[in-house]
């Protein structure tokens, strides 16, 4: 009988304990977006990929001209991963950090659907800023209502960067404005890749993946997978068949190097010289010098588009969730980090292609020694101020890796063309209803 | 009981109260001593009154302890698996993308499920791929136990060492075979290169991709299920063996007929385990695919895993992912209805 006591107690304890630890499963907890006591306030940025304002030592500069402040800062790789990360802490209501960064394929269903989770930013010290940008760039981060979501970090102008070692070796020209007066449009792309292909080094594919030629070639496009009104026009649009065709064609010719984008393989192909061609947002140049290091320094080069036109890829925004605790600093640390000046630092740290308008003077002049010295201030400026205004639509991502799917699958699995059109279309009807 | 219980409530009062505090810290040595001399009624009350308190206290111990000890269990899976189960129903009937609202659309989700060609692919993906790692896993692992079950040197070293896969992680594994299969400068093929064989695109291939995928998985769980049938192996008296081998069987015809026979619940185990385990798989084939739930370009390893992980978080779309977790669930459920059944089938023909 005196055993039995403190057994019950101990079972009447474990069942507290497990009641107290589900009850206790969503609270929030205060140490993570706390301010320590001596005035001290953490600010907890979270971005993807290379944002460059660790890399170019924007966060050290701001916690030393602000000794109030810490930032705690964290990254993602994929992008897709931190989304799902970052919707997960939205729909739970805690545990966002106090500055998200939002990837332009994206933007639109934030500002169409997730209205009530974002902080307008015009309400803040970091409203000001909204007037130096192009309108297209804030028009996408606007809600409805008028409230403005996030502030442009970079704009995405497209080129085309290329290995000059490679171009060599199969003798075709290596420097960028010859080649941009062969290159008038992209069928004279794929007919210098049939060229490539036949002289080109063991090894050496001309671009890396279908995927990416289709990216690049659709970038040029204002209307690609929605029109103005909000409705999906994808497989009736002409520029985006064309565009499937253009890197379904490459993919079958053995024009490309069958990597998928992002991945270690791709990563690899840099430094190995697996293609000698790229689609080449600004964002790209940085990911290069990162994936092929000092060996490929001086061997790269970059050039504008086929026909000279201006394409634009990607490019992010940043902002503050509604559940942060410290509104005001993340502003004024969002205001000055997209300030021309802190842009311009990025730029020519990685090569993000400044979107504060303020910026656009300030990079002119940027030149690139391990671009061979391309001056790709004035390229990427020069393609920036060509782009097209893009319209985005909500499900541009999942319309956008499904069409990379399908072409991988004609580039790696030999299915035709047309069966991978047919198939894509079948997808797409189902996801997206 | 009733009416002692109305006495004791009635003679509540603060005196007999303090007296049943003080016995009751006294201990229970009291007990013997207090029917010596007979006490004062007030306190005869009490005494009364303790001991069926202690009495019905000790007989509600006696009931619901049970209850208590095995509360955490249940608590536990009340919070973390019950509810979720149901949670799961509810929100496969709604149209939910993570991050607005749930709307109530009844059977749509389950709808859409059946009449997606995809779903059918990750059915049968992960039916091939459960067979090309379930069918040579079970019987590597019969063999490798039977092995083992003979007298050697070194045995527990060979024993322990057989559990090291399963206790590597599945990422750690699966990122090693990515490498291994890697198309341009991996491992598996320079070994077919030897043999004249070109280079093949494993991740690529349809066939290529799930064989590689079986692979991993059966380099993880052979050791594992081989541990489980040398503990069946043991628990078969060694006296058959002894008289199978005085009767001139040879040790292949000792395992047919000593061995295997004596195993078989055993191997049901593992084949009922290894069934929920292959419906499960989601690991493997999404790091091997470098994270993309696409499962291949023509989602040629795309298991029903996947692709519930890719309808929840790479679309956001709950509703739909939890039609699928639901609809995998039932299929495990009535798989493992089948395998019992012929369980129960093949011990009763052999009666």
């Amino acid at each position: 009988m005196h055993l039995r006591r403190p057994a019950t107690a101990v079972a009447a304890a474990t069942i507290c304990v497990a009641l107290g630890l589900t009850a206790c499963g969503s609270d929030s907890d205060d140490s993570a977006t706390g301010s320590t006591p001596g005035g001290k306030t953490t600010l907890t940025v979270s971005l993807f990929g290379t944002f460059g304002y660790k890399e170019a030592g924007l966060f050290d500069k701001y916690q030393a001209d602000h000794p109030e402040i810490t930032i705690k800062y964290d990254s993602t790789e994929q992008e897709k991963n931190y989304w799902t990360a970052l919707q997960t802490k939205l729909a739970s209501g805690s545990g966002a950090s106090d500055v998200q960064a939002i990837e332009v394929g994206r933007i639109t269903d934030v500002a169409q659907n997730q209205g009530d989770k974002w902080l307008d930013l015009k309400g803040t010290s970091a409203g000001a800023q909204v007037a130096s940008y192009p309108a297209w760039k804030e028009a996408a981060a606007t809600t409805k209502d008028g409230a403005v979501l996030g502030l442009g970090t970079d704009i995405g102008p497209t080129g085309i960067c290329y290995r000059t070692d490679l171009m060599k070796a199969a003798g075709l020209p290596s420097d960028p404005a010859e080649l941009a007066t062969k290159l008038t449009s992209w069928d004279d792309y794929i007919a210098m890749g049939e060229q490539f292909k036949s002289k080109a080094p063991k090894g050496a594919a001309w671009t890396d993946a279908a995927g990416g030629l289709y990216n690049v070639v659709v970038s040029t496009e204002s209307k690609i997978y929605y029109d103005e009104s909000g409705q999906l026009i994808w497989n009736t649009n002409p520029a985006v068949k064309h565009a499937y065709d253009l890197a379904a064609k490459a993919g079958q010719d053995g024009l490309t190097a069958k990597l998928g984008q992002f991945t270690p393989e791709w990563d690899s192909g840099f430094g190995k010289g697996s293609f000698a061609t790229i689609a080449c947002p600004s964002w790209m140049i940085g990911y290069i010098k990162g994936k092929a290091g000092d060996a490929g320094s001086g061997k790269w080069n970059v050039t504008t588009l086929p026909g000279g036109v201006g394409g634009n890829w990607g490019g992010a925004y940043l902002s503050i969730p509604k559940q942060s605790k410290h509104q005001k600093q993340a502003a004024d640390l969002i205001k000055w980090l997209t300030d021309p000046e802190q842009q311009a630092t990025v730029f020519n740290k990685v090569g993000n292609f400044p979107s504060n308008k303020g910026a656009f003077t300030l990079v002119a002049d940027t030149k690139d020694d391990y671009f061979s010295g391309a001056a790709i201030g004035k390229v990427f400026g020069d393609i920036a101020a060509s782009a097209p205004t893009q319209i985005h639509g909500k499900d541009d991502g999942t319309i956008q890796n499904q069409i990379s799917t399908a072409l991988q699958s004609v580039e790696t699995n030999h299915v035709a063309p047309d069966k991978a059109w047919a198939t894509l279309n079948d997808t797409l009807k189902n996801q997206l209803g | 009981m009733s009416d002692v219980s109305s006495a004791a409530a009635a003679g509540a009062s603060p005196d007999t109260a303090s007296s049943t505090a003080s016995t009751a810290s006294g201990g229970s040595g009291e007990g013997p001593s207090s029917q010596d001399a007979p006490p004062p009624a007030s306190v005869r009350v009490g005494e009364r009154r303790r001991r069926t308190w202690r009495q019905r206290a000790f007989r509600f111990e006696a009931k619901a302890a049970p209850y208590a000890y095995v509360s955490p269990f249940f608590l536990i899976f009340a919070a973390f698996g019950l509810f979720p189960l149901v949670n799961t129903v509810w929100i496969s009937l709604h149209e939910y993308k993570l991050g607005s609202e749930m709307t109530w659309i009844g059977l749509d989700n389950f709808r859409w499920l059946f009449s997606n060609p995809l779903f059918y692919n990750a059915l049968w993906k992960t039916f091939t791929i459960g067979v090309l790692s379930t069918v040579p896993q079970l019987l590597l692992a019969l063999a490798l136990a039977h092995l083992l079950n003979y007298s050697m040197r070194v045995r527990t070293f060979f024993r322990v060492s057989m559990i090291t896969p399963y206790a590597t992680s599945v990422a750690a594994a699966t990122l090693v075979f990515s490498e291994l299969f890697a198309r341009d400068a991996g491992f598996a093929n320079w070994i077919l290169s030897w043999f004249g064989v070109g280079p093949v695109d494993w991740r690529n291939g349809n066939w290529t991709a799930q064989v590689a995928i079986a692979i991993i998985v059966t380099w993880r769980w052979t050791g594992y299920n081989a541990l489980i049938y040398l503990a069946g192996m043991q628990s078969i008296s060694q006296d058959l063996y002894e008289a199978a081998a005085i009767d001139g069987a040879s040790r292949w015809q000792q395992f047919r007929h000593v061995t295997l026979p004596g195993l078989r619940p055993t191997i049901l185990f593992t084949i009922v385990v290894s069934t929920i385990g292959a419906t499960q798989l989601f690991g493997e084939p999404l790091l091997f695919g470098n994270g993309s739930a696409d499962g291949g370009a023509v989602h040629q390893y795309q298991t029903i895993g996947l692709f519930m992980y890719q309808q929840g978080w790479q679309y956001l779309q709950l509703g739909k992912a939890a039609a699928v977790a639901w609809v995998t669930f039932l299929i495990i459920v009535v798989l493992v209805l089948f395998n019992t059944a012929i369980v129960r089938w093949r011990t009763r023909s052999e009666r």
